[in-house]
Parts: C-alpha cells; sequence; structure tokens
C-alpha cells in the first residue's frame, strides 16, 4: 500500500530534496524500510538503537506514534506519515 | 475579592464549560482561562514560583539582574513578578515576536534584547545561556525549561484546581511548549485518578526548522515527563487559527492561537469519548495577537504574514 511520507526542511535532503516521498508498507515500520531501500541512509539518520530518534517525532496523520504501537503502528489506505524534529515550544 | 498583593491574584482561574463547541450530549468538554491571570496567562504561575524558589534558596538576590530566553508570556510574567518585588529584568527574544509583546515587556519595565539572528526559541535559549556563561554573578536565569518549580507550580496550583472544579475529568489537554503545564498537572491528576488521559498538542514546525543544522539541535525540554502523556497531536498554523476564531464566535471566548491548536485536540479527545469529562487549558488570552488581524479577516489575507512565525 503506498503512503505519503513527508519531511521536515532538515531532512529533506535525506531524500534528494523532497518535500515528500511516497513508500510501500502496512506499517509505519515497513514504511521506514521501504524508504530506507529507496534512500541509503534515512533510517540511520533518524532511528537510534533501533528506536526512533530522541529528536524525531513521527506522526501517523496527526498522532505521534510513540503513544499509538510505535514501529508496529498498522497503516490505512490514505495515512501520511510526517517526520519531524523536535523543538523547543515557541511563545513558551 | 481583596488581596493584599497583585502576586496574590495570580491563579484560581475560571473553568468554563464549552457548550456550544463539545460534540455529543454525554461528553462535556471545559475551557480553564488561564488568560485571566493578572499578566493574562498561564506564565504567571511559574514565574511567582521560579522566583519565590530562587530567593529562598539564596540563588537570586538584590544584587541579581534576572535574565531569561523567552518570545513572550514567560518574560512578561517575569516582569511583573520582577517589577513587584523590585528586581531588574532582562529578556532575551528570538526576532518574530509580535509588537503587542515587546511593549508590555517594556511598559513592565523589563529591558529587551534581541538575539541577533535568533529564528526560534531554541536560538534565544543558547544566546541566553552565552550571555549568563561571561557574567555568572550578574546574572540569575530562571530558564523555565529546565526548572523544576515550572512543573511544580502547576502540581501545587494548576492540577489541584482542576480536580476540585471536574473531580470526574478523563481527559486533560494543553500544548506543549517547555512542558511544564503537561508534567504538573498530569503528575497531579495520575497521582489522584490514575486513569485520567493526558494529551498534548504540539505546534507543526513547518518552515521553522529551516535553521536547524542537525538533529542534535533539536531541543526537548529537561522538564519535560514525557512518561505522564498518554498522546501527542501535531497541529499546524492554519488548524489553530481557525479553531480561535472559532472559540470567538460560538463560546464568546478570546484566547490566544495555542489555545485553538488544544481546543482542536480537545474536541478529538471528546468525540472518541461516549461520555465523559475533558478539560482543556487555554495559555494566554488573545489580546497579544491582535496585530495579526485574525479576528477581524479571513486566513488567506493574513496567510503570507502568519506562515513562518512562531505562534506559540
Amino acid at each position: 500500500m503506498p503512503i505519503e511520507v513527508k519531511l521536515a526542511a532538515n531532512l529533506q535532503k535525506l531524500v534528494g530534496g523532497q518535500k515528500s516521498v511516497s513508500a510501500t508498507g502496512t506499517t509505519v515500520g515497513e514504511v521506514l524500510d521501504d524508504l530506507e531501500s529507496q534512500h541509503p541512509g534515512v533510517k540511520e539518520t533518524i532511528m537510534a538503537d533501533g528506536q526512533i530518534h530522541r529528536f524525531v517525532n513521527i506522526y501517523l496523520n496527526d498522532e505521534d506514534i510513540r503513544f499509538l504501537k510505535q514501529l508496529n503502528t498498522p497503516l490505512s489506505e490514505g495515512d501520511t506519515i510526517s517526520v519531524l524534529p523536535a523543538l523547543a515550544g515557541g511563545a513558551a | 475579592m481583596r488581596f493584599d498583593s497583585i502576586l496574590d491574584t495570580i491563579g484560581n482561574t475560571p473553568l468554563v464549560k464549552l457548550g456550544r463547541l463539545s460534540p455529543q450530549p454525554g461528553v462535556s468538554v471545559y475551557a480553564k482561562l488561564e488568560g485571566a491571570n493578572p499578566t493574562g496567562s498561564v506564565k504567571d504561575r511559574i514565574a511567582l514560583h521560579m522566583i519565590e524558589a530562587a530567593e529562598k534558596n539564596g540563588d537570586l538576590t538584590h544584587e541579581h539582574t534576572i535574565l531569561e530566553p523567552t518570545s513572550g508570556n514567560t518574560g512578561i510574567s517575569l516582569a511583573m513578578v520582577a517589577r513587584a518585588k523590585g528586581y531588574k529584568l532582562v529578556c532575551v527574544l528570538p526576532d518574530n515576536v509580535t509588537s503587542e509583546r515587546e511593549a508590555l515587556l517594556r511598559a513592565f519595565g523589563a529591558d529587551v534584547t534581541y538575539a541577533k539572528d535568533a529564528h526560534s526559541t531554541n536560538d534565544a535559549i543558547y544566546r541566553a545561556q552565552e550571555i549568563v556563561a561571561k557574567a555568572p554573578n550578574l546574572y540569575y536565569m530562571p530558564y523555565q525549561y529546565g526548572n523544576e518549580n515550572n512543573p511544580r507550580a502547576h502540581y501545587e496550583t494548576t492540577g489541584p484546581e482542576i480536580l476540585r472544579d471536574v473531580p470526574e475529568i478523563d481527559v486533560f489537554v494543553a500544548g506543549l511548549g517547555t512542558g511544564g503545564t503537561l508534567t504538573g498537572v498530569g503528575r497531579f491528576l495520575k497521582e489522584k485518578r490514575p486513569e485520567v488521559k493526558i494529551v498534548a498538542s504540539v505546534p507543526h514546525p513547518g518552515d521553522l526548522v529551516q535553521g536547524l543544522r542537525a538533529l542534535e539541535d533539536g531541543f526537548i525540554p529537561p522538564v519535560l515527563d514525557e512518561s505522564v502523556l498518554d498522546g501527542r497531536i501535531v497541529v499546524d498554523s492554519v488548524t489553530s487559527f481557525a479553531m480561535t476564531k472559532e472559540l470567538m464566535e460560538k463560546e464568546a471566548i478570546f484566547a490566544g492561537i495555542s489555545s485553538g491548536a488544544a481546543l482542536k485536540v480537545a474536541l478529538r479527545a471528546a468525540e472518541r469519548l461516549d461520555s465523559g469529562n475533558v478539560v482543556v487549558l487555554l495559555a494566554d488570552g488573545g489580546w497579544k495577537y491582535l496585530s495579526t488581524e485574525l479576528w477581524s479577516k479571513d486566513y488567506g489575507e493574513i496567510e503570507e504574514r502568519v506562515e513562518g512565525k512562531i505562534w506559540w
């Protein structure tokens, strides 16, 4: 199943400068594996020791997958994955 | 109500039922209006707690100038507390704060310095740390991102107020900035009512990450205890603005931009419940965002000015 993966500006260099790419899989983990085969090095950057890098948040649509089933979070037709960096809150 | 000092008026903010926005009959959504604090934001609570703790443990004396990286509300709250207690304050701002914020800081007597080329709060934090490192005896930096008295303020005041007003709370939603509100309120509520869910709304970083050179330049506030969170939802600027406006149109509540995002997340949580109570904390009033023309124009007309700025 093709899934759209959107990347934040500072991560787009990992996929040849594109804002979003298509990858296939039925879970978030499978999609990231497919992304890695298309653009080797992606996982090395956004993962660390098999876990999502602590400064990276991966969202299924708008929900952080750390609070869902993490890399095993299942996907449905039309879902979008966003890979965003962790930042300090703005107006604090 | 009679008080001995403006500082005694902090907290005990109203909790208001959102009757028109609550999605179904068995579910109630309540908004805690932190805009009712003396400087108009939730940050009055942590400013007072951080300063009084530093006075007590000797970190802050009248020989010090208080210095804090902030893009707004915390600076204004610190400025009030500093003036009430006779301290000097310098705020280090990123270069994209709204004009109302700088004007308010100056009105309360604070000095303002812009962190050169700082496009984000991250940059302002690093700049402030540099200033303090050069002259540690001159400055006291409360540092809301790493100060345990930030979540403690919420553990001791905001959390108990919420449980007092809605003992049957099922979900608590707040914006994630420093993490102080979610951590403090979350810890308190989970101790008293373990089944409660704590959900964070976070701003979509959009194009703001351009200046972020490497992932290691990212930032997770030390005071944030992620173990109290049950969910984190990202909300973009368009949605935040639209919900802030809807809150005004449906409930006559004038709140800041982060409140629109938190409300969006609260309504989502409410839709998933068959019955129960959702409490959403609205961090500030709308006054500091009037220059956006959010309430007087369509989003399309203001979009260009809105995109790429930090709103919450």
